[in-house]
């Protein structure tokens, strides 16, 4: 499954795009997304999901339910 | 052009005539005696480094490092309210390239500017590749500023030649605890190797890499001040081991700075109900410290993105004059300032030499004085422009500066005129004197009926002359009364 952003309660700090291994967490329109597409909830490089790992807000980078396959699948 | 932080004309006023080419090494200082020539030329010009040096040089913080690798529950990097004075609060966030710009449009409009800073809103060392651009770009366009950064220290180790080579000769490192059980109830989480650490095992590993970053360092002879935040319940009676410890580890200087705590700051602590200690508590705590590194008693929690003289900001949307490439930069301003502030410190320093003597021949008790300035180490200010107090002390040996207190509740701007007086009547149960430029009937009023002694000069003296004056006045006022 990708991982989201919950975009209200983001602070725009960009910790998760620092960390991301996947390069899939940009900034776009004043927030910071992640590209569905590049999310692999960095399986087979870190044993939990960078983002959510670095993330100041609790339950702001979670499992986007809208993608459940992610990665390149 | 914006007017200059401080009106350069209104410190102009030296009783030595300064004429610029008289430019020379300062007069004698008792700072300056205090250290190794070698360390006093790298400190003197840096407000937060050298107490002397902050009346005069004004330092700005570019915000380039929002993201943080750790967590403290004091912070919380969401909020920000423009008029509020908080470490971690930031109204803009800025690229290196247009962090560079907006340090050289300051330097134009501000010739105080003596050094530039990277103290967050984040960690400033953690996305390293942005610090490190906007120093490199700094360093390149304006030489001679002093460069100086800001951090929690978790990710510094590996960046140290790094700092060393861009000539950053002033690191803060923020140590709060130095025993893991105490750290564990400031710090939640941190991130480090990939994963995220909490409980004792986080204090743990965040002491042990701020140890080897400062060994570090001071192994490259680069000034370190540590920075703790003193938070009642929690590390008061624990902070004179950490000053002792990183006396012993070779820092340059120890910073114990109040808990800034409310509940609308959305801080863990605020929202907690951990209150942030009086300013009593805070002077108690950096007596007890006393002993160990040396301490700093001027220190205006900064904001990340702060410009101009400490305790005297800009406002934090200030940027000069838009930069265009082809504009040519006058040096020279600041080359004048220089050679201005290097004669007024030394008739400053004249000036407390002879308050000092003054005061030699007195035997009355220690006595507190809250003092209106503006800068230049002068009495220049109206008590109703003052949203912070500089506390000196005055006794036989002199007169010294002992701290500064705020007395805008730190939201100037959501307070009105009777917050501003009911908090320095509660932030000055300990000094019973105000000596200001100027004050209204109704502050006067209010602030006498507290008990206070208000003293009007609106001629700019120097503080240590008129603590001194104050001092031999209040001594002759109490013989007068008994005899």
């Amino acid at each position: 499954m990708a991982y989201k952003i919950i975009t209200s309660q983001c602070t725009g700090c960009g910790a998760c795009e620092f960390e991301c291994p996947n390069a899939a967490i940009a900034f776009k329109r004043d927030t910071f997304v992640v590209n569905p597409k590049l999310c692999n909830e960095c399986v087979g490089h870190f044993d939990l999901p960078q983002c959510n790992e670095v993330c100041p807000v609790p339950k702001t980078c979670v499992p986007d339910p809208a993608h459940p396959a992610g990665g390149d699948d | 052009m914006s007017a200059p932080v401080i009106p350069l004309e209104s410190l102009r006023v030296s009783r030595a005539k300064a004429a610029p080419s008289a430019c020379g090494g300062c007069g004698p200082s008792a700072e300056a005696d205090s250290l190794p020539p070698e360390i006093w030329a790298k400190v003197k010009d840096h407000p937060c480094y050298a107490e002397g040096a902050h009346a005069f040089f004004a330092r700005m913080h570019v915000a380039v490092a929002p993201a943080c690798n750790i967590q403290c529950n004091y912070c919380n990097r969401k909020y920000d309210c423009a008029n509020e004075s908080r470490p971690g609060v930031v109204s803009e966030r800025l690229t290196p390239e247009a962090a560079a710009a907006k340090v050289v449009a300051v330097a134009r409009a501000v010739p105080e500017l003596a050094v530039v800073g990277i103290a967050g809103p984040g960690d400033a060392v953690y996305d390293w590749a942005r610090t490190k651009t906007t120093f490199a770009l700094v360093r390149e366009r304006l030489p001679e500023l002093t460069l100086c950064l800001s951090s929690n220290g978790l990710a510094m180790l590996e960046h140290v030649d790094d700092i060393a080579e861009l000539g950053i000769g002033h690191v803060t490192l923020t140590i709060n605890a130095i025993d893991p059980a105490i750290g564990a109830q400031i710090y939640p989480w941190i991130f480090h190797q990939h994963r995220r650490w909490t409980g004792e095992d986080a204090a743990r590993i965040l002491l042990a890499r701020q140890v080897a970053a400062l060994e570090a360092l001071v192994a490259r002879d680069i000034l370190v001040k540590v920075n703790s935040v003193l938070i009642p319940g929690v590390n008061d009676q624990h902070l004179p081991a950490v000053n002792a410890f990183v006396k012993a580890k070779g820092a340059f200087l120890h910073n114990v700075m109040p808990l800034i705590s409310a509940p609308e700051h959305g801080t863990a602590f605020g929202l907690q109900g951990v209150r942030g200690p009086t300013a009593q508590e805070l002077a108690a705590v950096q007596d007890a410290c006393g002993g160990g590194a040396r301490l700093m008693r001027h220190c205006r929690q900064c904001r990340a993105d702060a410009i101009g003289l400490l305790g005297a900001d800009r406002p934090p949307d200030f940027a000069g004059e838009p930069e265009t490439a082809d504009a040519p930069f006058d040096h020279q301003a600041r080359e004048d300032y220089r050679c201005w502030v290097e004669v007024e410190r030394a008739d400053r320093e004249a000036a407390a030499a002879e308050a000092a003597l003054a005061t030699r021949t007195v035997a009355a008790p220690a006595l507190k004085i809250a003092v209106c300035t503006k800068g230049g180490g002068r009495v220049n200010q109206h008590f109703g422009q003052a949203t912070e107090l500089t506390i000196v002390e005055v006794d036989q040996a002199g007169v010294r500066r002992v701290g500064h207190r705020r007395i805008d509740n730190h939201c100037v701007g959501c307070t009105g005129t009777e917050a501003q007086l009911d908090a320095a009547i509660a932030v000055l149960t300990d000094v019973p004197i105000v000596l200001c430029a100027k004050i209204g009937p109704v502050p006067r009023r209010a602030l006498e009926a507290a008990g206070l002694i208000i003293i009007e000069d609106d001629t700019a003296p120097y503080v240590e002359t008129a603590a001194a004056q104050i001092y031999r006045d209040h001594l002759a006022g109490r013989d007068a009364a008994t005899g």
